[in-house]
């Protein structure tokens, strides 16, 4: 989905601000965050991709004012009540979970195969693709062009795994694009992005 | 609009007086799933004791250390992370693969994931609040050399700057150059130069450290 949560390449943040001597938890309600989301996976049987797309379901005013953990504490309450592990009511009643009510899953399968394998060195073009569901095509590649650069062991397909639709495992590229096609003439020659994607994200050029 | 750190802020502050209402929602979240049998309060004591005390980005200074010292661990290291540092006793995450990035005079790398908050865990920990705020993720693909000015890190225009966005299950660990002058040193000595930052290429190893080491 075109989320606020694909943010690569938009202005207007500001600048990053580091803090001196962090710890790894802010307050001991983030550390039990992390950990319930830890101990979900188990018990509630659901994989990293759909984990990931809770987060990104989260509306988009939301996930820009809420903290990191409270992000997490709005996605792993709405996989909870998607599960049926728990109610709306029971939460409402306990003044528990998430105060966010995330937006509805995509459940459309997405497309699954990539027409063709490719090989490294060659130029490829990364689809212009906007699925309403997960993806891991972030919006600033699509329809550039790169190279392949490596190719990484099978993976799990993200974008159909994350909504039950199988693993659909496939080759995962590492592909090369340069920042001026990415940004136009006036980037940086001597830089360029990485992202690893599948086979089914490539087209060739 | 606030970012997220000071958000963290306020929220520490909160729980020193009275206990802020996110804690109270999380704290009720919990005792729900432990009456439902969900979830075990020891088991997440566990869970939180791990990334506040055993892993974190030593694991990750002690790689790059023993990459500076022995060749042939790093050739192997670049090859094929997960194998490389398995043989240290470090333990990958099922179904990722880690990739080591070398740093070299002509070539700077730095980390990032736009979509959400990928990172390697198992040589660095859990990330700092500004990998995963809003003006990294954004930055970091269209602006990289700005983003290392923020950080007190100008690099000369010949230096070319890969960013490597995490969007599959692939971590990567950035391999900072040594230090000059530093033959002398032993392995834990050069481990203590290679800082959290330098790993994920916001900072150079051995450099003074700024605001967040």
């Amino acid at each position: 989905m075109n989320g606020v949560h694909d943010m690569g390449g938009m202005q207007g943040f500001g600048p990053v601000v580091a803090e001196a001597d962090e710890p790894v938890f802010h307050a001991p309600w983030e550390g039990r965050v992390h950990a319930l989301t830890g101990a979900g996976f188990r018990f509630g049987g659901w994989n990293i991709d759909a984990w990931r797309h809770a987060l990104e379901r989260v509306p988009p005013a939301d996930y820009l004012r809420i903290s990191y953990y409270e992000r997490w504490l709005e996605g792993f309450t709405e996989l909870l009540v998607g599960a049926r592990l728990v109610s709306r009511e029971e939460l409402a009643r306990r003044r528990a979970g998430g105060v966010a009510r995330p937006l509805a899953a995509v459940t459309e399968a997405p497309p699954t195969r990539g027409e063709t394998p490719f090989a490294v060195g060659q130029q490829v073009r990364a689809k212009t693709l906007n699925p309403g569901g997960h993806t891991r095509l972030p919006r600033y590649v699509r329809g550039r062009l790169g190279k392949i650069t490596a190719q990484h062991r099978d993976q799990v397909f993200a974008d159909a795994n994350a909504s039950g639709h199988g693993a659909h495992r496939q080759p995962v590229y590492q592909v090369r694009f340069e920042a001026r096609e990415l940004w136009g003439e006036a980037a940086d020659p001597n830089s360029a992005v990485y992202l690893d994607l599948w086979e089914a994200y490539l087209e060739p050029a | 609009m606030p970012d997220d750190h000071h958000h963290h802020h306020d929220h520490a502050g909160d729980a020193q007086t009275a206990p802020s209402d996110i804690a109270l929602r999380v704290k009720a979240l919990e005792s729900l799933l432990v009456e439902k049998g969900l979830v075990d309060p020891a088991a997440l004591d566990a869970i939180v004791e791990t990334y506040e005390h055993k892993v974190g980005p030593r694991i990750g200074a002690r790689v790059v250390a023993r990459a500076w010292i022995d060749p042939g661990f790093k050739a192997r290291l670049i090859a094929d992370g997960d194998s490389a540092v398995a043989e240290m006793g470090i333990d990958g995450v099922e179904g990722r693969q880690l990739v080591v990035v070398e740093n070299t005079p002509l070539v700077h790398n730095l980390v990032v994931c736009t979509l959400c908050s990928c990172y390697p865990w198992a040589v660095l920990g859990l990330p700092p609040v500004w990998y995963k705020s809003a003006p990294y993720r954004s930055r970091a693909v269209i602006d990289p050399r700005g983003v290392l000015a923020e950080f007190g890190l100008t690099l000369a225009r010949d230096i070319e700057i890969r960013v490597w966005d995490s969007t599959a299950e692939v971590r990567y660990l950035v391999l900072p150059q040594r230090p000059a002058g530093t033959e002398a040193l032993d392995e834990a000595a050069l481990a203590n130069l290679v800082s959290r930052d330098s790993m994920i290429g916001v900072a150079l190893a051995g450099a003074p450290k700024r605001a967040a080491a």
